[in-house]
């Protein structure tokens, strides 16, 4: 070692002191990242790697695996926009408001998370089936939501809600009411404040809650098959084709899919980062 | 120019201010100066219209804006905390107030620009357009803000605590520099501090507030040389506050006559350090024992003790020290110059 870089050594050594070691600490999460997410991935393309042309030409070319994967990430992209929208105001509501049941409203907002995907499927068939509660009513007016994509979609909404709230909620705190005092003083308007002013400081969080919802609606499955229908080129979704060809003993096929996603999957997400990171460099924070 | 009238306003239980009226003329720059929780803030912002007064009227250049939300106040304000938006650079931040303005009234893109290039001149931050409020330093950010606050043009300007976060070297140059830029521009001003050297060194005038009351409007020099109440005495610089007894139109602290007095009891008499005289020892004026001799730069503060313990901060100049070689337990003689008696209990 030369004289020179030991400088360099001990002021690294200092600036991670809290975890004790920067070489265990970097080799054991390499170590766990790779035993947990990559050897599966690995598992996967490998498996996928043995694919030959013609097998993948015919897997892509055929309109139920396309529409199914045009569906899963349709339907997630949709259901991922409406949370952003929504997911903001119960996030806005929670943060800038206090009432009577605010503690029970946000406790309700995670359940997403906690109950088992099949259950909360089961029920949401239940309520907008033809003959259930709120399907009888939706029903004369034309809109049809069990046995559709657009009871794919309101699944996944119900399963991607909290990821929005949750990653906004704590960015909003933060978000100082004297910001909108200031923009008041300088006259801008209610619209204006929140279109300027407020929702650019809250964008980036936005975005990682949309991101996460995304992807949790990509691959949600329990809740959605129940009340999908899952009619083959219309409401079938991706991970629900996987299974089945896997049933079939179609090997290929199911890697193929899989192989397809896990791609489109790690390209949004990537995306997203760098979206973030550009928008961080460019204010210099 | 700028009228209060008898404005109250509560939260909750708490009284913040309690039939407060002022008067401010059009150009000067006023100072509300008090302790925390003396109101003085909640002045500011109803002044603003960021709070709406529980009773009592404002107005501004002679009309009533009592109910008049901030937006269409056309006034100033600059936050303690600065209130910057972080995702806008420097010029964004200036050009804000022009930009969301609508219709006819919005000036051109390239007079907007003029505007912001000219206000960055002014707040000599010429250089640093492009910048992120994240890269700026706490005075740069101040200076930021209020560019941002003069950009809309406003007929008042409000302050909140303007170099309450800063340090003391930075506080010390931006509080010149802003007394200058008001001379400059001839705007009024009002801004709120709990630090009575800035007080007196930036405003030309001084509002005293304690507990939602004023209790003394001023000059700073009316404030400092006749403090009308006890509060003002003690919040305004350093203060000898001791008991004092008036009896035969003479008033004694601790076996020393200090000067006359016109009802009589017992109550507290305000003197400040330079207005007590070190002398040496002479058989004809009251005797006291020096406890404590301290350099400070310049000045030498130094405590004497009256014959019945009552201590008396005195302030010299290195000068006088050096003459009366002063030194602790050294016993001298002691004469006030200027005394303030206010007779009563718990002053």
């Amino acid at each position: 070692m030369t004289t020179a870089a030991l400088p360099l050594l001990r002021r690294t050594r200092v600036a991670s002191s809290v975890i004790p070691g920067f070489a265990p600490a970097l080799g054991f999460t390499l170590f766990y990242l790779s035993l947990v997410v990559l050897l599966p991935l690995a598992a996967l393309l490998l498996k996928a790697a043995g694919t030959t042309f013609e097998q993948w030409g015919r897997i892509l070319g055929d309109s139920r695996v396309l529409s199914a994967l045009g569906l899963s990430f349709g339907g997630a992209f949709a259901a991922a926009l409406i949370n952003a929208v929504f997911g903001l105001l119960v996030a806005w509501v929670l943060v800038r408001y206090s009432f009577p049941g605010r503690k029970i409203i946000d406790a309700l907002v995670d359940l997403p998370f906690a109950l088992p995907t099949a259950v909360a499927g089961i029920a949401l068939t239940a309520l907008y089936a033809p003959n259930g509660w709120l399907g009888r009513h939706l029903e004369p007016l034309g809109l049809k939501v069990a046995f559709t994509p657009l009871g794919v979609v309101v699944a996944m909404v119900f399963i991607g809600l909290p990821f929005v709230v949750r990653t906004v909620e704590p960015v909003l705190q933060d978000v100082d009411l004297e910001l909108e005092e200031a923009a008041a003083s300088l006259g801008a308007d209610r619209l204006q404040t929140f279109f300027r002013v407020i929702l650019p400081a809250i964008a980036p969080s936005l975005l990682t809650g949309f991101s996460l919802a995304l992807a949790r609606a990509v691959g949600e499955y329990g809740s959605v098959i129940f009340i999908a229908g899952n009619l083959p080129g219309v409401s079938e979704i991706a991970p629900l084709l996987i299974i089945t060809k896997l049933e079939q003993y179609d090997y290929v096929g199911a890697t193929a899919i899989a192989a397809v996603m896990l791609a489109i999957s790690f390209t949004l997400l990537l995306a997203v980062n760098l979206l973030q990171k550009w928008r961080r460099a460019r204010m210099g924070a | 120019m700028i009228e209060v009238e008898a404005v109250s306003k509560h939260f909750g239980d708490f009284a913040a201010l309690d039939r407060v009226s002022l008067c401010i003329d059009q150009g000067k720059l006023v100072a509300l100066l008090g302790p925390s929780g003396s109101g003085k803030t909640t002045l500011l912002r109803i002044l603003a219209g960021l709070e709406q007064p529980d009773s009592g009227r404002v107005r501004l250049g002679g009309v009533d804006a009592t109910g008049l939300g901030t937006r269409d106040r056309r006034v100033g304000f600059v936050f303690q905390h600065y209130a910057l938006f972080r995702h806008m650079s420097v010029a964004e931040n200036i050009a804000f107030g022009l930009k969301v303005r609508k219709g006819p009234q919005r000036p051109g893109n390239a007079e907007i620009e003029a505007k912001v290039h000219t206000l960055l001149n002014l707040v000599q931050l010429g250089g640093l357009a492009g910048r992120y409020p994240s890269q700026l330093s706490g005075g740069q950010r101040q200076r930021v803000a209020l560019a941002r606050a003069l950009a809309v043009e406003p007929r008042l300007l409000l302050l909140d605590e303007p170099f309450g976060a800063l340090d003391a070297q930075v506080r010390k140059d931006l509080r010149r520099w802003l007394r200058r830029l008001h001379d400059e521009m001839g705007l009024t001003g009002v801004f709120v501090t709990h630090d009575q050297e800035e007080a007196l060194e930036v405003a030309d005038e001084v509002v005293v507030m304690n507990k939602g009351r004023i209790e003394q409007i001023g000059t700073p020099s009316e404030i400092y040389d006749s403090p009308a109440t006890p509060f003002v005495y003690r919040f305004l610089g350093n203060v000898n506050a001791v008991p004092c007894a008036v009896s035969g139109g003479s008033a004694q602290v601790g076996g020393l006559h200090i000067g006359g007095g016109s009802v009589d009891g017992v109550g507290t008499a305000f003197v400040r350090p330079h207005d007590v005289e070190i002398l040496e020892l002479s058989p004809d004026l009251p005797q006291a024992v020096i406890r404590l001799v301290t350099v400070m730069g310049p000045l030498v503060r130094a405590e004497a003790v009256l014959p019945d313990g009552t201590v008396l901060e005195a302030e010299l100049t290195r000068d006088q020290k050096d003459k009366l070689d002063l030194r602790r337990g050294q016993e001298v003689s002691l004469f006030l110059r200027k005394a303030k008696i206010f007779v009563g209990t718990g002053i």
